[in-house]
């Protein structure tokens, strides 16, 4: 075997090499000066980042006999992921420090994570997806009840375990029930059988299908099954909330595009309708729900659920514009989401955890740039011009109206308006109210500078998005 | 220098950067400190500076032509292909000139009456600026949209910040009202982007549409722009709006983001959608007259002075969507197009007038902190120059020859009468009600005896309130004495504008 064999792997082995480094390093590294796991881990995923970079071409090749494959949408989401686990890092450090959490477990699950998330961006058969998902999923159990002293973590993380050990069953039975009607496991020769058996378009490939449905349903946090999300975002730490929040929500779109659209892209009729259920039941719920919480990251949960509402109905659309606007949204959401989160950890301090949505009562008079830089994450989630989540709302707007679905575009604004509610309550309070609190922030620089970084990236993708989207459309359009 | 080649990106832009230049430097949260005083020389230096380069827009405007000028075209958005596309016609030239200049006078109203956070109020004023001069000079659907929405922020923090005791409520209706009000303008833009595969205003007007789709579409956009206007029944929001806003806002907000409705419906509903126009007109005529009458008969019963000229401003924009859909039931072209011209008049009259009131509101209100109507009397005796003011803007409010608010709502009473005299005779009665109302409120507050002792230790205007109002009374006798510039202005865009309209749209008939 020669190593070209295995060189469409390269950012995972190389992360999987830079992991072990992390982990043994970690063991020799004294407690006070537990910030060198930090930098090791943030020097990780710079070389994994460049290895994606340098690695990159437009060309799809295989590897591991077809189960893997790497393509210009797997090398797209595997650098946004390492990227906005990077950010997730840095805010967390100076957080994790005056709490007493700064341990090399989280760093090192943190990676571990990644690795699960970038399998599955590569996978090309059933069983590597699983693979994939296993290895991130425990990692992120395990995160959520880091803080081992915490009844409230360890609560989250059980529930999120046992509700997640059940959609892993699910999507199991559900692979089970494909491979058994289909005979093989990789995604395009099930596209092929399909296509060459339409006889097979029937019950038990539906019923399987169906399966796979809740299982990508629990990861994305789509509604009906999303009663872990609030539960488990309130229940963590807030870096480990930021952490789920964002990348996986990539590695989310990965399991579904590989699944339903590279797998299952001709039985699109049978899928579409389950998804359009699910989307527009997290719309709206994700929408009404948010408005009635009173503790920003179960807020901030439920606009998760609402978010992904839209992805998904991208998705629903079947059409190479959609999974595009799709692909739009999820890097953008992600983006805004790292930033709220971000400012979540920001205003807590030691002991003292900003989790309630009057915490940011007169943020304006305390520090009126990151004020500001709040004011741009949440009209960016509202969906307002020119901050970049309008830009993806109306991306997927309209592959929903190419896609003849006009009521579907009526009900998507309105369920922004809906939304814009909640967003806009964080900003009163942090415009129109007094303070409550005037301590000052207890940051480092570098921690503020990606913060504000983040935030003016928000309203800079909304102004010039034109090279984004192009790159999303190809980046499908090759894959 | 030449600047007719960007001088529109200029106006859009130089106020939006002017702001966020305030917004970085700050005041330290210190109304009084050096630094919020430069911060104010600053505001004023950059919208002077705008309403001057605006000077040289008018100067240089072409008024022989109907087609758009000062034209600036560049890619943006190639997937999409939107366009950063401005343009002038003279339609929205003088609506970016009304901008232009109440935003100077709004500034030095607020110079030393706002205590809180000056830097960032002005910077405020400054953005909001700039976005709506971009309304109006988007030639673009997505640049409009954005433009349009974008505007709402600004004014949301105005209100909620610098606003009332009701403040938050206010603000909240305002935003979610006229956020809901414009989306499914959005899906309407987006159905169109999928028919002609651009956002270009041009191309929408040019694409044949059913008549089912253009009432579809007709009826998104009177949504987004009768709450704007706003026409009855969705003018909920504006009287809690301008009665919670500081000073400047209700300025602002009755000067010019009202006219963003009227303005939407001769920019897009009437040339791209002539034939869904003229099916819905009936309707429009009737929201029209029950703004003149029934909220006519609502702001006589007001007691706060803000909530009265709010009300007065719902009444008076009524005559604006009138001028505007009157067209189809009038024969021959003079009436029609008196209509049309009455409307657009009547809003650039509206702009100063009822940005006059509520500055003449304002500086009570800081005088003696209450806007109820009971709480004045005899004004005019410790503040005579003022209550001289106040009764002239008051005059042009009640439609008094001579004032400006007399052109507009003549031309489309003409016009109406064309029509049927029914629609006469009830928008005649804006003559009468405009009269009670505003007479009657002037007569309460300004006229009789000296009400209590906080009337009777009032201080006249000081020099900058006397400049302000001074200006604004000014230009209201200009246009009221010598409408013509700004009639020829508009003449040969108004000409095509109705050549346009006439002609369907359906599909097969062109």
């Amino acid at each position: 075997m020669n190593l070209s064999q295995i060189s469409p792997a390269a950012p995972e082995i190389t992360l999987t090499l830079m992991i072990c480094v992390v982990l043994l390093a970690d063991l020799f590294v004294p407690q006070e000066k537990r910030v060198i796991t930090f930098w090791l881990s943030i020097a990780s995923l710079a070389v994994t980042a460049w290895v994606i970079v340098v690695t990159a071409s437009s060309a799809t090749t295989l590897a591991f006999d077809g189960s893997y494959v790497s393509d210009p949408l797997s090398r797209l989401m595997k650098l946004c992921a390492t990227g906005i686990v990077g950010v997730g890092f840095l805010y967390a450090r100076d957080y994790l420090q005056q709490n007493d959490l700064l341990k090399g477990e989280y760093y090192l699950l943190g990676l571990f994570g990644l690795l699960g998330m970038m399998i599955m961006m590569s996978a090309n058969s059933l069983l590597t997806m699983y693979l994939g998902l296993e290895t991130l999923s425990l990692s992120l159990y395990a995160l959520v009840a880091f803080e081992r002293e915490s009844a409230k973590a360890a609560e989250s993380a059980m529930k999120y375990f046992v509700l997640g050990a059940i959609a892993s069953g699910a999507l199991l039975y559900g692979i089970s029930w494909v491979y058994g009607v289909t005979g093989t496991l990789h995604f395009h020769e099930i596209a092929e059988v399909i296509r060459q058996n339409p006889g097979l378009n029937d019950v038990p490939l539906w019923f399987g299908i169906a399966f796979m449905i809740v299982g990508i349903a629990f990861k994305f946090g789509a509604v009906p099954f999303h009663m872990w999300l609030p539960d488990v975002y309130q229940g963590a730490r807030s870096p480990v909330t930021l952490y789920i929040a964002t990348a996986p929500k990539i590695a989310a779109l990965a399991l579904l595009f590989r699944i339903l659209v590279d797998g299952l892209g001709e039985l699109h009729g049978v899928w579409q309708g389950m998804i359009m259920v699910v989307a527009v039941l997290s719309l709206l719920i994700g929408n009404i729900v948010a408005i009635a919480q009173s503790n920003i990251k179960r807020m901030l949960g439920y606009s998760a659920i609402a978010h992904v509402g839209f992805i998904l109905l991208a998705v629903f659309t079947g059409s190479e514009t959609g999974y595009a606007a799709a692909l739009f949204y999820t890097l953008t959401y992600i983006v805004m989401a790292a930033g709220a989160f971000g400012m979540v950890i920001l205003l807590s301090r030691q002991g003292f955890e900003a989790e309630a949505i009057r915490d940011f009562k007169g943020l304006n008079a305390r520090n009126p740039w990151f004020a500001l830089m709040m004011l741009f994450f949440m009209f960016g989630m509202a969906g307002v011009p020119p901050w970049v989540g309008f830009i993806a709302k109306l991306n997927v707007i309209n592959a929903v109206l190419e896609a003849g679905f006009p009521g579907l575009a009526v009900l998507m604004v309105l369920a922004s308006v809906v939304g814009a509610y909640y967003y806009l309550r964080v900003i009163w309070y942090m415009y129109f109210d007094a303070p409550e609190d005037r301590s000052v922030f207890q940051s480092q620089a570098d921690t503020r500078f990606v913060l504000s970084l983040n935030g003016i990236a928000v309203l800079a993708l909304g102004i010039l998005p034109g090279w984004l989207l192009k790159l999303c459309i190809d980046v499908i359009g090759h894959s | 220098m030449d600047l007719t080649h960007n001088i529109l990106s200029i106006l859009v832009w130089l106020p939006v950067f002017g702001g966020m230049a305030l917004l970085m430097v700050g005041d330290g949260g210190n109304a009084t400190s050096p630094r919020a005083a430069s911060m104010r020389m600053l505001a004023l230096g950059v919208s002077t500076l705008t309403f001057v380069l605006s000077i040289f827009l008018y100067s240089s405007f072409d008024t022989a032509t109907a087609s758009m000028q000062f034209v600036e075209r560049a890619p943006w958005i190639d997937t999409f292909r939107i366009e950063y596309y401005l343009g002038v016609d003279g339609i929205s030239a003088p609506l970016i000139l009304l901008t232009t200049f109440i935003t100077p006078l709004v500034v030095v109203a607020g110079w030393d009456t706002i205590k809180s956070r000056p830097s960032q109020y002005f910077a405020a004023f400054l953005i909001l600026e700039g976005l709506m001069i971009g309304v109006f000079a988007a030639l673009d659907a997505f640049l409009f949209y954005v433009f349009w929405e974008a505007m709402l922020v600004p004014m949301f923090l105005i209100i909620g910040v610098w606003g009332g005791e009701r403040r938050i409520y206010a603000t909240l209706k305002f935003f979610l009202y006229t956020f809901l009000g414009s989306v499914l303008m959005l899906v309407s833009f987006i159905y169109l982007y999928g028919k002609t595969g651009d956002f270009n205003f041009f191309s929408f007007a040019d694409v044949p549409l059913t008549l089912l789709e253009q009432q579809l579409i007709f009826l998104s956009f009177l949504l987004a722009f009768a709450v704007k206007v706003p026409m009855w029944p969705v003018h909920t929001w504006l009287p809690d709006a301008h009665v919670e806003a500081p000073t400047g806002g209700s300025v602002i907000l009755a000067a010019i983001m009202l006219k963003m409705g009227g303005y939407g419906f001769i920019r897009l509903s009437l040339p791209m959608l002539p034939d869904g126009s003229a099916y819905f007109s009936g309707l429009m005529i009737a929201l029209s007259l029950i703004a003149v009458v029934y909220i006519g008969l609502v702001a006589l019963m007001q007691t706060d002075m803000k909530k009265l000229i709010a009300y007065s401003s719902i009444a008076h924009m009524g005559f604006v969507t009138l001028g505007f859909f009157l067209l189809w039931s009038i024969a021959g072209d003079t009436g029609a197009e008196l209509g049309m011209t009455g409307g657009i008049v009547q809003m650039i009259s509206h702009g100063l007038v009822s940005g006059a009131m509520f500055l003449c509101v304002g500086v009570l209100y800081d005088r003696v902190h209450s806007r109820k109507i009971a709480d004045y009397g005899g004004v005019a005796n410790t503040m005579p120059v003022f209550a001289a003011f106040m009764v002239l803007f008051a005059m042009a409010n009640a439609g008094l020859p001579g004032t400006s608010g007399f052109v507009g709502e003549f031309m489309v009473i003409i016009a109406s009468f064309k029509a049927n005299v029914w629609y006469a005779f009830f928008a005649a009665t804006t003559l009468v009600l405009g009269a009670a109302y505003t007479l009657w409120m002037i007569k309460r507050v300004v006229y009789g005896e000296i009400g209590n002792k906080n009337v009777a230790e009032l201080q006249d205007l000081n020099r900058r309130e006397f400049f302000v109002l001074g200006v604004l009374a000014l230009s209201v006798l200009l246009v009221g004495l010598w409408p013509a510039p700004l009639v020829d202005m508009m003449s040969f865009t108004v000409d095509q504008l109705l050549d346009q309209i006439a002609q369907s749209k359906l599909p097969g008939t062109r």
